[in-house]
């Protein structure tokens, strides 16, 4: 057996894989309460003391996608359910009376979160692929100028923004917080996408362009799909960016634009804060990004600092 | 047969617009390429912040629009810097930057050192501790309320087993006493994972033969450690502790959801602070000078930091 003096010894692999497991399993306790409250009933979710393992019932994601009122003895008896949504309600004594804001919600957080990192991504390609590949005066001062504007705080700018959008019309629409998250995002974009075209060698564009491809030819039939995989991390990042933010979302939107993360903690059921419907709601909404994170792990690290660390 | 329809198409096609972008200088590509993104930052980044620094010099009131607005100079700096409530802001907001920076740094650091072990699955278990990271803060911290909660809380409860104490003798977001660690708990156990994927990457950015080298000069693991392992990994773990800095001091999402700021002003930080007087009382010109005060001091501090960071890089 050859030795080796970096390799750690199997004790050694041992207690470190049984500590990293334990605070895995701490760290990832919390997020499995959620899935898991989300298919309670609402008595079980508030049992004393917690139960691991309740009765399943999707109760919480019909309470989620409907509002309801409670109806006389009679009533019910009059209407019998038709379809299971409609039957669990009914066991509870009340009858759907239609939809919730959760749906309108939820298509928000879609179009807006689809809408900012398109153009983030666009606009970040563009201004990237030149200060990879062009001399620009002042280059390093735009680069840091652009870096800096995420360092504000949303708040310190939330002020001017909100009169500046009610002056133009675009307080509470999809337009307005399309541009902002864009603009949020650029500094990402612009920063992870310069590391990514920098990593193409610039041989392949010269040999394109002596072949007679113009500058803007080279760029989208050569650079573009060099650069596919990172744009594609890029885009996810900037998607889960803009689909996380609360900030701006709930200072600046209502009852229009609205996102998701704003409207999640207002969930409240017919007695108090009703947590199945809540943690439905937070399943809906966080699972997406989970999955995202787990095919993202490669390039996790980049992406977090804005491209400052590579692996 | 030169003359079929898609030929003569192809021939006409680079005619007009496409004849000038074909003439274009890289000079002038460069700028059409930079300036949407120059532009949208000036409009929704600079702009607003020149109106903010504008408007903490007045007393202007959002909720009074017809009100006359004057220029009242540096009375809203004057008026903030002396009020006490927000040197207590600032205070919460220095707990909460202090301790969660060092929870997750030794906490981070110790996982990645860990992880570096390579035992087998490590792959899969640096997935899931990543996973908190990447979530809504806002939906994350308004379901800890329900984890917090002294009878029924999975966190109470896990507390209670593990101490000896009963879950509903103690309520994490209610007391004053432990208001500012609920903070720090959950801003730990969500953050934690960044600071290890960095040092994670310093870690492995060093190469083996340094260690076999301190290997053939008989250097004992412990001295290995705090001569090759803590200074190299340190440029790494520094841009982590920067991110989380500037981050932190930002904080409104997570804990505004979590806590609300109380009970008291015990977990009002100053951005939940710049927003009551901002959007809830209203108070535009003071809070404005107030954004102007926030953003001068992350980026002053941010600055410093910065340079010593350089530092460390040229050692």
């Amino acid at each position: 057996m050859s030795y080796s003096v970096t390799e750690p010894s199997k004790p050694q692999k041992w207690i470190a894989g049984l500590l990293v497991a334990a605070y895995g399993i701490i760290t990832i306790l919390p997020l499995l309460w959620i899935i898991s409250t989300s298919f309670k009933s609402q008595n079980d979710a508030i049992a004393y003391p917690p139960e691991v393992f309740s009765e399943f019932t999707l109760g919480g994601y019909v309470n989620l996608f409907t509002t309801q009122t409670r109806q006389s003895a009679e009533a019910l008896e009059a209407n019998p359910p038709e379809t299971w949504y409609d039957e669990i309600v009914h066991e509870r004594g009340m009858a759907i009376v239609g939809p919730s804001r959760f749906g309108e919600r939820f298509m928000n957080s879609v179009i807006i979160g689809f809408g900012s990192t398109f153009l983030s991504v666009f606009l970040g390609t563009l201004a990237a692929y030149a200060f990879s590949r062009f001399r620009i005066p002042l280059k390093d001062d735009l680069l840091f100028f652009i870096l800096s504007t995420r360092m504000m705080p949303p708040i310190a700018v939330a002020i001017p923004i909100f009169l500046m959008f009610r002056g133009l019309g675009l307080s509470d629409t999809h337009a307005g917080m399309i541009l902002l998250y864009t603009a949020v995002n650029l500094s990402l974009s612009v920063w992870l996408l310069k590391g990514f075209i920098d990593e193409i060698p610039r041989e392949y564009e010269e040999a394109a362009l002596i072949d007679g491809y113009t500058r803007f030819q080279a760029f989208y039939k050569v650079v573009l799909p060099q650069a596919a995989t990172g744009i594609a991390s890029t885009a996810i990042f900037c998607l889960i960016f803009a689909w996380n933010e609360y900030a701006f979302a709930v200072l600046l939107t209502s009852g229009n634009a609205q996102t998701a993360p704003p409207f999640i903690p207002t969930i409240i059921g017919v007695t108090g804060q009703d947590w199945p419907a809540v943690a439905a709601g937070a399943t809906i909404f966080l699972v997406p990004v989970m999955v995202f994170t787990i095919l993202l792990r490669k390039h996790l690290l980049r992406g977090i600092t804005f491209g400052a660390v590579r692996k | 047969m030169p003359d079929s329809p898609s030929d003569r198409l192809a021939t006409a096609t680079p005619s007009g617009v496409a004849r000038t972008i074909r003439g274009l200088s890289d000079r002038t590509i460069a700028w059409i390429f930079v300036a949407p993104t120059i532009f949208l930052l000036l409009a929704i980044n600079i702009f607003p912040l020149i109106w903010t620094i504008r408007l903490s010099f007045t007393n202007y009131r959002v909720n009074r629009p017809n009100a006359d607005v004057e220029w009242v100079g540096l009375q809203n700096y004057q008026r903030i810097l002396n009020d006490p409530d927000v040197w207590a802001t600032m205070q919460a907001t220095a707990h909460f930057l202090i301790w969660t920076i060092v929870l997750q740094v030794l906490i981070g650091f110790a996982l990645a050192w860990l992880i570096n072990r390579k035992f087998k699955g490590n792959d899969l278990w640096t997935t899931i501790i990543v996973l908190p990271m990447m979530l809504s803060p806002a939906v994350v911290g308004n379901f800890w309320t329900f984890l917090y909660q002294p009878q029924i809380g999975l966190f109470n409860t896990v507390v209670g087993y593990l101490t000896g104490a009963a879950p509903d003798s103690f309520s994490m977001i209610g007391d004053v006493a432990l208001a500012p660690w609920s903070i720090v708990i959950v801003d730990t156990w969500m953050w934690t994972p960044f600071v290890m994927l960095i040092c994670l990457a310093g870690l492995r950015s060093i190469p083996d033969s340094i260690y076999e080298a301190a290997e053939c000069d008989r250097a004992s693991a412990w001295r290995q450690f705090w001569t090759i392992t803590v200074p190299m990994v340190l440029p790494f773990l520094m841009l982590a502790v920067l991110f989380r800095g500037i981050e932190n001091f930002k904080m409104f999402d997570l804990v505004v959801q979590l806590t609300g700021g109380g009970p008291g002003n015990t977990t009002t930080l100053t951005a939940i602070d710049l927003k009551r007087e901002a959007f809830e009382r209203w108070r535009t010109g003071y809070a404005s000078a107030y954004a102007v005060i926030l953003f001068v001091t992350v980026f002053g501090l941010a600055s410093i930091y910065v340079k010593a960071l350089n530092k460390v890089k040229e050692r």
